[in-house]
């Protein structure tokens, strides 16, 4: 009796483990030995023609004390978190709003404001080169228009950044599309409870709105963090990182170690520094999350 | 329960004034490809010009080997969307369907590798690639996909799970192996879930930038992405020959974003995954 049932259990495992091989294969290569590689390339001096070289701490204090392009790139990451993040959380759940309401024509709206994020990074990178451009642009003209002399945006290192946290809210359609799922959500309901309560618009986007699409805000701020860290296809057509490494963002700067000037441990210990960051940070959200964070399916402390 | 009036009239105004702002850029990417080279740093602001210069077309598809790069993307885009679609199904049946010891340990680990940054496992990647001697060709771009994706494994397993569970216990009467009903019951029942994972990963093979940067080395071999930025550095004061080719390389990915947009929001809807 007992054996029946143990052979039907290794039999559920098998065919359990069958099905997700594909993924149980790629995990080991492309994920776990990677992890385990790049702790070990990290301590080492590796350009991938020799054999790696055990160096201990040295690139991680190199980073940490020489290395003032580390820093640069690091504050420019960073600067984007601060700036860049917020406004297009913002813009994407103000444009969400605007999609929510029950108007004629609502899904070509919709449409035209999902297409510039479905447009290839590098078209998107090319054209906004092209927008941006300080003497022939759109953007310039148009401001000329109204009498406003435009900054040189890509050549100004005072201004290369905003022209590309501006870009950005551009393709805002992808988190659009997120809050706009998460809008459909909230329960008809809860508006019409808070209107008998006497709740105004106002009172209904605070008391009902915000806390019921918490969640989604949760998401679209922590894939927004981890994909805020890693910019860097944009810069890499369109700046290069320049000018005067106004658009060094380190996502960049790893990449250029590690390809440009094959310091593979280097830039693995870039990499793990990134990991360390993007933990902390993650992990910072996480914990302040229960306090902001509503989620219907749970009781409330 | 309908809205005032002056609501209405208010939302309209607001979307239409933004719809400009969204669709400006490419009415001025359109517009430029379609302008002589002298029209291109003309001062007067215009956004069409009076007589459109088609040849911009075909003059900027000689520029680059257009049509060689746009064969190469669509190669690695369509076998990195069958396998990503092929791979990622068979492990979200494992996931949703099959009882297995472990299991649910095994799949949050699964979840938790969406956090991780691909910079991380970047290199060490490329080095088992360069071991291999792939770099250089198309392989490291399309042999990972054959081993399936985490997040369209999650997305399809939140889908395989609304599948009644009748429907297999039915056909495991029957006779049918796991594999079988696999084949026969959940692929034909999600082709919505299906055809989601396979437009997103065409398109992100389609518009990925990264990845050829990394392997490709030989100009014969590029993707569109490659040849595009190739043109910033070659002929970068060509900006009319350049839209021309920026609305090319997009114009496929708007035309399938139309075609299968009904297929994605029906599969996204049913699968309940947004956060």
């Amino acid at each position: 009796m007992r054996s029946t049932e143990r052979r039907r259990n290794l039999r559920a495992l098998a065919a359990g483990l069958a099905f997700a091989s594909p993924w149980l294969i790629g995990f080991a290569i492309f994920t776990a030995y990677p992890i385990c590689a790049s702790l070990y390339y990290s301590f080492t001096r590796y350009d991938t023609l020799s054999t790696p070289h055990w160096v201990g701490l040295q690139n991680y204090m190199r980073l940490l004390t020489e290395d003032e392009l580390f820093w640069k790139s690091l504050r420019n990451t960073l600067f984007t978190v601060a700036f860049g993040l917020p406004a297009s959380l913002v813009a994407g759940l103000a444009l969400a709003l605007l999609l929510n309401m029950k108007l004629r024509g609502m899904a070509l709206y919709r449409t035209v404001f999902y297409i510039p994020s479905i447009v290839p990074t590098v078209a998107s990178a090319v054209l906004w080169m092209w927008l941006l451009n300080p003497q022939i642009g759109l953007i310039n003209r148009l401001l000329a228009l109204a009498g406003v002399q435009g900054p040189g945006w890509l050549t100004d290192p005072a201004w290369a950044k905003p022209a590309l946290i501006l870009m950005g809210l551009w393709g805002v359609g992808g988190s659009m599309i997120i809050y706009l799922a998460g809008l459909q959500d909230v329960p008809r309901e809860l508006y019409e409870a808070a209107e008998i309560d006497g709740a105004g618009g106002v009172a209904k986007f605070r008391h009902v709105t915000i806390p019921m699409l918490s969640p989604v805000i949760f998401f679209n701020l922590v894939m927004g963090l981890i994909g805020t860290f890693q910019y860097f296809t944009q810069v890499y057509v369109m700046t290069q990182g320049g000018p005067q490494d106004a658009t060094l963002f380190y996502a960049l700067h790893l990449f250029n170690r590690a390809f440009t000037d094959l310091q593979f441990g280097y830039a693995s210990a870039m990499a793990w520094i990134l990991f360390a960051i993007t933990v902390l940070a993650t992990a910072l959200v996480f914990r302040t999350s229960a306090r902001w964070v509503y989620y219907p399916g749970e009781m409330r402390q | 329960m309908r809205s005032p009036r002056w609501k209405i009239l208010a939302g309209h105004l607001a979307l239409l004034a933004l719809s400009v702002a969204a669709l400006l850029p490419f009415l001025w990417m359109l517009g430029t490809s379609l302008k002589a080279d002298v029209e291109v740093f003309s001062p007067r602001l215009q956004l069409f010009p009076a007589r459109p210069v088609w040849e911009n077309y075909p003059r900027a598809l000689a520029y680059i080997p257009f049509a060689r790069y746009a064969l190469n993307t669509l190669f690695i885009a369509a076998l990195s969307a069958v396998g990503v679609t092929l791979a990622s199904s068979l492990v979200a049946y494992s996931f949703s369907r099959l009882k297995w010891p472990g299991r649910d340990a095994v799949f949050f680990l699964l979840l938790s590798t969406l956090m991780l940054p691909a910079q991380v496992t970047m290199l060490p990647v490329f080095v088992v690639f360069k071991t291999l001697g792939w770099v250089g060709t198309f392989r490291p771009l399309i042999v990972p996909a054959f081993f399936g994706s985490a997040f369209f494994i999650f997305l399809l397993r939140q889908f395989f799970m609304t599948i009644p569970q009748e429907l297999s216990d039915a056909a495991r009467m029957d006779g049918a192996s796991e594999l079988d009903i696999w084949r026969r019951v959940m692929l034909p029942l999600s082709r919505p879930a299906l055809t989601t994972v396979a437009l997103f990963t065409f398109m992100g093979a389609w518009n990925d930038f990264l990845g050829p940067l990394m392997y490709l080395n030989d100009d014969t071999m590029y993707t569109l992405s490659l040849g595009l930025q190739q043109f910033v550095t070659q002929h970068g004061a060509q900006w009319n020959l350049l839209m021309a080719a920026s609305v090319v390389m997009t114009l496929p990915i708007i035309l399938l974003w139309f075609l299968g947009q009904r297929t994605f929001v029906q599969g996204v809807t049913l699968t309940g995954v947004k956060g």
